[in-house]
């Protein structure tokens, strides 16, 4: 077959070569893009690195196969791009701060805390309503089952009712 | 033993999954952000750092007995062809790319030293250049700034050094058992891998079936007497192969030399002529 | 969208993407199968390659239409006269399947003499009230599921549906016990007030001329497409239809789907093999997100929200207004009372009407367009924004971000830095005058948590934590709980009623895990197991919905998805076996595991499938039982020959060959006699933003959508000479939204915003492809990189009328790798009156080469004067206000 001049030399690295997953944890999951809902498995070393992303060939529905969105899902978690610390911005200030989640979430609290006291309205037209417009919240559509349901019962309990989601857009 | 692609044309929705499989896999960066206005295709060409490339080719027909016009989109993915006789592999002075075991044209990175002749000898343009950058172990690894991308550019990463970069056929995954990253994730199985005797002849039966249904459907690196060979990945066409950016006769750089060498004796020859007359003259 | 909901009885995809390799045709309409949905679209391509005929219907020729037997063009917003079109060429040519439409369809119901077409009033149904408005009602309607009928005016004006009821006769009760009224049917369809004749009439003039006339279509691929799916109908074959966004994003929006919904029942295709309505979700979870839904009108299980317009003071009345008499939605009462004891635990009890009066009541549309519209006027104090960009593609987008510099507080949870998070120095805005206190939580994403989705046919799918979250990110539950749990510590001393639901709210969801549990993170199984439900006294999972009880013994989150956590060592979405079909064993498909609806139709009335080839469920006669490869969605051992009982109540009242059993009569409907606002039967209204005035009735617009006339919301109106084109939206292949732009794999493919141009346009505008363009409506202008391609073509309309359409994709901001500006910038508000949902996919425009003006504070940014504006942000208009031209 070779008809170049040199013989077939391979490299240590060459006859080493393997796949990067082999003998790493296949995690079962799901893509987060649209909804057909292809799994996937992502695979971990053992120093809880994630190696690589691809399709679960068991799925009926994927069959291991992927879109580009679900192919690139690797990027989408390791990328230097990503925010990974809680930011806040005061009113008026032009740039975005570095906070403690913990400071952030007590904030928060009290903000809503608040908020609500001050919008809450008890009864409307000799009518019970015991709701606040004065806080309103929006989902996307990758917000998992969990997530909505943990969300539309604190919101709810709170009287917040402008609640809404993707499935909506 | 050898293995290969089959890409029914066909059945690509150009959905370029191959593209993005490919680069995770193989940790490869993007090829920036250009904005082409060549239909859907904006990475244009494969490259030391896109080893599969979908190509987008439009074209409208007006029929005179239709009141509305013929759109016809073909999209392909193109690879490297893993050439029985390769240009690049003929032309490697270091021995970097080589034949392995399944039959692909492989080049070793550690070894390529970036002297870049293996480029010019690829009839299909495959083989390309690209920055390499040290990883553990002086492993060399493929520029992965790809993940740095929080400048919003390409951020600058020194280079040790240039390296030929083409599709690998997925080797490591072959040696695990895996089938190479593009054809596993390929929807609609437009990409198909394995033995090539296999896919040829599943890829003659699909010719048939299509032109049962009045598809002008052929193969492309399959019977032709080029000198390049069959290719390792070939491919069912419904148009010119131009349409699909391919060369509708690739041809060796070495099917040359053999001419190069018959002028070349016969102007010897013809000296050597002239010199013996001119001695025998003295 | 209820538009099957109300057709069929469950707003979910009626089948599931596999099967639709069974079928024999697949209509895409509305819908970019191959780009949005690619690994599906693999099914098609197995349908294809057995000799399906595949067809695509859409303004631009796409990626799905290269890869389709035809391609067949429309000018957007002119489904419903394609549609219409087709049905009228069924129901002439008798090439419906007449025993289906006789038995499992109200085709043979009789309406009442009151009832009046559009036909006979220019556009309008009967029971419009002139005067009084639509949309600001709150009226909790079906959004997806619920099939509800209440026969009442729409709250704030709009239709009275009363004369849209259907006649109904005395028969003797089934006990015998005196009479009860029954709907009066005639089984021949001949009876001239029945729905089929009703129906016949209504299309009549929807013609292949017509087509060719509004749509644009030629006439020759029209008549391709009746005879495909004609022809691919019937005992021995079926044909599918998917749609997406391309039918919900239209002021009719609704109604396209219904249209669908008619011409399925009408060719038999529903809940059958190869068959069936296949809604193509955009996103991971939004059949998951409308199921167990953060959606203002929306409970969990498709319970709507309380509200005053209807009275629902107190639970009983709550229960009156909502439960049915007959069909499933009988049992109502035993979700809605297991729901509040999930949500309320012990201290919700049968005294105290189990804390009904803790949920906070509607008053008003609390949709996402009017809460934008109340926060630009000020009346939204603090705004959480998690996993979603409003900024980016949100409708009128300036005003959106206008309005957000409203807020005193907003809370962004996402990966990336978001549009929207950094609304405040965007180009053109000033953060020195915007007040807003901003907070960014990072997210963690899906590898990086525990969670389950629900894909677009209704399966939950687990996914399992792969890997730690980068630096301080968190999973959104994670938020949410933590949030909970300080709001608790916040009223823990308050002794106000009002904050009794925070301080009675169970919360108890901490993690199995020691590890997970110091970092505060929720567990999910735990939430899940509470959706299933469980018995109160024992705290024992419940196996299913049909275990829930109205006496308070059980407790419920979402009884839908009762069945997922069946005992605490399962969970269902976990399971990952499949088959070669049905594949019960792989995730779990609401309800009750069901891959098919309604699939009691894939037999005959006698129980026996339609034909060997589309065989699916079936009666067994010998084990007295409905059998077959999917769970029956039927009573399990009710025989096909089981009368109805007249007088009964719940599913009693339908026969053994009523197989649609969330309806109140059983069956598939054609005629929808209350629920929907503006109609029973879908009618072609041109969209809000238009070229040319609707050539089937005087009425112009949908006559109850929704408007908001105020100086920062501008119209283009019809027929405006300034804005000559017709833009269209939609998403690419290579992208989602933020989340995919700042990956550079996918940023490369399509880096930019482009405007696909057909050439003539672009020799006529001197636009060359790949320069720049501007695109204007009134609302605002944005500029993209021209693409002129062939693929896009003008259309003929009538009087030789030629028109061009744009198109544009919806992927882009200015924030990514890939960028540009967000075609959000050139979408007015505008409302379907039934879901509240915009109009983006037809829109009118103009164009011209060069860049934008660089953005300054404009008339959007400002306030509007006190006379434009409405309480809680409501529509200020609906659609009959407008004056359409005259014919």
């Amino acid at each position: 077959m070779r008809i170049g001049a040199l013989p077939n030399v391979t490299s240590q690295r060459t006859d080493n070569l393997r796949a990067r997953t082999r003998g790493a944890k296949a995690v079962p999951s799901i893509c987060c893009y649209c909804a057909v809902g292809c799994a996937t498995l992502a695979h971990v070393d053992d120093g809880g690195k994630l190696l690589n992303v691809e399709g679960d060939p068991e799925s009926p529905i994927s069959g291991g196969h992927l879109c580009p969105k679900g192919a690139a899902l690797f990027g989408l978690t390791v990328n230097t791009a990503r925010w990974t610390t809680v930011k806040y911005r005061a009113p008026y200030a032009e740039r975005w701060e570095e906070r403690p989640l913990e400071w952030a979430m007590d904030r928060i609290a009290g903000l809503v805390k608040e908020t609500r006291e001050r919008t809450f309205v008890k009864e409307r037209d000799g009518k019970r309503v015991n709701h606040t417009l004065g806080i309103a919240s929006l989902g996307g559509a990758t917000f998992g089952i969990e997530e909505n349901y943990l969300l539309g019962k604190l919101m709810r309990s709170l009287g917040v009712v402008s609640i809404e989601n993707q499935a909506r857009i | 033993m050898s293995t290969g692609f089959f890409t029914d044309t066909t059945l690509c929705i150009g959905c370029k999954a191959c593209e993005v499989a490919c680069k995770q896999w193989n940790e490869l960066p993007s090829d920036g952000f250009e904005f082409t206005g060549e239909s859907y295709d904006n990475t244009t060409e494969l490259s030391a750092t896109t080893w599969r490339h979908v190509s987008f080719s439009e074209k409208v027909e007006r029929k005179p007995e239709l009141p509305y016009p013929q759109t016809r989109w073909l999209m392909s993915s193109d690879v490297c062809k893993h050439c029985t006789h390769a240009g690049c592999l003929e032309a490697c002075p270091t021995g970097a790319i080589i034949r392995n075991e399944f039959g692909n044209v492989y080049i070793q990175p550690d070894v390529c030293n970036g002297c870049g002749y293996c480029v010019p000898a690829c009839p299909f343009g495959v083989v390309d250049l690209m920055q390499m950058v040290g990883g553990k172990d002086g492993d060399p690894k493929y520029n992965t700034n790809v993940l740095r991308a929080d400048r919003m550019e390409h951020t600058a990463v020194q280079a040790i050094g240039g390296i030929a970069g083409k599709c690998t056929l997925c080797y490591d995954r072959q040696r695990s058992d895996l089938e190479p990253a593009c054809s596993k994730a390929c929807p609609t199985e437009s990409i198909q891998f394995g033995d090539l005797d296999e896919l040829r002849e599943r890829a003659r039966k699909r010719v048939e079936q299509l032109q049962g249904r009045q598809v002008q459907a052929r193969l492309y690196g399959v019977d032709e007497n080029w000198s390049v060979g069959t290719l390792g990945a070939f491919f069912l066409l419904t148009d010119a192969p131009a349409e699909y950016d391919l060369p509708e006769r690739p041809v060796l750089p070495s099917t040359h030399q053999p001419a190069a060498y018959a002028s070349a004796a016969v102007a010897a020859t013809a000296l050597f002529l002239i010199g013996s007359l001119i001695f025998t003259r003295s | 969208m209820p538009g099957l909901g109300t057709s069929f009885g469950r707003g979910g995809a009626t089948t599931f993407v596999q099967d639709l390799k069974n079928s024999d045709c697949i209509l895409i309409e509305g819908s970019n199968f191959a780009e949005c949905h690619p690994v599906a679209f693999r099914f098609v391509m197995q349908a294809k390659e057995r000799g399906a005929k595949i067809i695509h219907v859409d303004p631009r020729f796409t990626r799905t239409s290269a890869l389709a037997d035809t391609y067949v063009p429309i000018r957007s917003g002119t489904d419903i006269v394609f549609l219409g079109a087709i049905i009228n060429w069924v129901l002439r040519n008798e090439r419906y399947f007449k025993e289906y439409v006789q038995h499992y369809t109200n085709a043979s119901s009789i309406l009442t003499e009151e009832f009046r077409d559009t036909e006979d009033l220019e556009g309008l149904f009967s029971g419009f009230n002139e005067s009084a408005r639509s949309g600001g009602g709150g009226s909790a309607q079906s959004h997806e599921g619920a099939s509800q009928s209440r026969g009442e005016a729409a709250p704030g004006g709009g239709y009275d549906t009363q004369s849209w009821q259907f006649e109904e006769e005395e028969v003797p009760r089934f006990d015998g016990t005196g009479t009860a009224s029954v709907v009066r049917r005639d089984p021949s369809l001949q009876h001239e007030r029945c729905v089929f004749q009703v129906l016949r009439r209504h299309f009549a003039r929807y013609d292949a001329q017509m087509v060719q006339d509004v749509c644009g279509t030629p006439r020759a691929l029209f008549e391709e497409v009746c005879e495909a799916l004609a022809s691919n109908s019937g005992r021995e074959r079926t044909a599918a239809i998917a749609y997406a966004v391309g039918w919900t994003q239209h002021t009719v929006g609704v109604q396209y789907i219904r249209t669908a919904a008619i011409l399925q029942l009408l060719l038999g295709n529903v809940g059958r093999p190869g068959g069936g309505i296949m809604a193509l979700r955009g996103h991971a979870n939004i059949q998951g997100a409308t199921d167990i839904p953060t959606l203002y009108d929306l409970l969990p299980g498709y319970l709507p929200m309380p509200a005053i317009q209807r009275d629902e003071q107190d639970l009983a009345s709550y229960l009156k207004s909502n439960a049915k008499p007959t069909g499933w939605w009988a049992n109502l009462p035993k979700y809605m009372v297991s729901l509040l004891k999930a949500f309320y635990g012990d201290a919700a009890t049968k005294e105290n009407g189990y804390c009904f009066d803790y949920l906070p009541q509607l008053t008003g549309d609390h949709s996402m367009i009017p809460t934008q519209v109340a926060m630009k006027d000020g009346e939204v104090k603090g705004y959480f924004v998690i996993g979603q960009n409003p900024a980016a593609s949100g409708l009128n987008a300036e005003l959106g971000r206008a309005a957000m510099e409203r807020l005193e507080w907003m809370v962004n949870l996402d990966s990336y830095e978001t549009d929207t998070a950094s609304f405040w120095r965007r180009e053109g805005a000033d953060p020195a005058k915007i007040p807003t206190e901003c907070f960014f939580i990072p997210a963690a994403t899906v590898l990086e948590k525990d969670g389950t989705l629900t894909n677009t046919n209704r399966l939950l799918q687990f996914h399992e934590k792969a890997v730690e979250p980068a630096g301080a990110s968190r999973s959104d539950l994670s938020f949410i709980y933590q949030l909970g749990l300080r709001l608790k510590e916040c009223y823990k001393t308050s002794t106000d009623p009002k904050d009794r639901p925070i301080l009675d709210m169970t919360w108890a969801y901490a993690h199995e895990d020691e590890r997970e549990r110091s970092r505060g993170e929720p567990s999910a199984l735990a939430v899940m197991q509470e959706i299933n439900g469980y018995r109160v006294s024992s705290g024992e999972q419940v196996s299913g919905f049909t275990e829930l009880q109205e006496d308070g013994s059980t407790a419920c989150g979402g009884w839908i998805y009762s069945g997922v956590c069946p005992d605490k060592q399962t969970h269902r979405a976990r399971n990952r076996e499949a088959d070669d079909y049905t594949s019960p064993d792989w995730g779990f498909s609401w309800p009750a595991n069901r891959r098919m609806l309604y699939n009691r139709a894939s037999a005959d009335p006698a129980g026996k499938p339609w034909s060997e080839a589309k065989k699916y469920v079936w009666w067994d006669e010998r084990g007295q039982e409905w059998t077959g490869y999917d769970v029956p969605d039927f009573p399990l051992t009710k025989a096909p020959d089981t009368p109805a009982k007249p007088g009964a109540t719940g599913m009693d009242a339908h026969s053994g060959s009523d197989p649609f059993i969330m309806q109140l009569d059983g069956r598939g409907a054609i005629f929808v006699s209350s629920t929907l606002k503006d109609g029973p039967l879908p009618t072609h209204y041109e969209p809000l933003n238009s070229l040319v005035p609707n050539a089937l009735y005087k009425q112009q617009h949908n006559p109850v959508m929704c408007e908001w006339k105020r100086r920062d919301n501008p119209y283009n109106g019809v027929a405006n000479e300034d804005y000559p084109y017709i833009l269209t939206t939609y998403r690419l292949t290579e992208h989602s939204g933020i989340m995919t732009k700042y990956v550079p794999w996918l940023a490369e493919l399509q880096p930019a915003l482009f405007a696909e141009i057909d050439p003539e346009l672009a020799v006529a505008r001197n636009l060359k492809n790949g320069d720049w363009v501007t695109i204007r409506t009134a609302v605002g202008e944005i500029e993209a990189r021209a693409l002129v391609s062939g693929r896009i073509q003008p259309l003929r309309l009538a009087k030789g009328r030629w028109v061009h359409q744009i198109g544009l994709p919806y992927n882009y901001a200015p924030l990514g790798l890939a960028h540009g500006d967000s075609s959000g910038d050139l979408v007015p508000l505008v409302m379907d009156p039934n879901v509240s949902i915009h109009e983006a996919k037809t829109l009118t425009c103009n164009i011209r080469a060069g860049r934008r003006n660089k953005r300054k504070r404009s008339h959007v940014d400002e306030d509007v004067p006190a006379a434009q504006r409405s309480q809680e942000g409501a529509p200020t208009a609906h659609g009959r206000d407008f004056p359409g031209p005259q014919r």
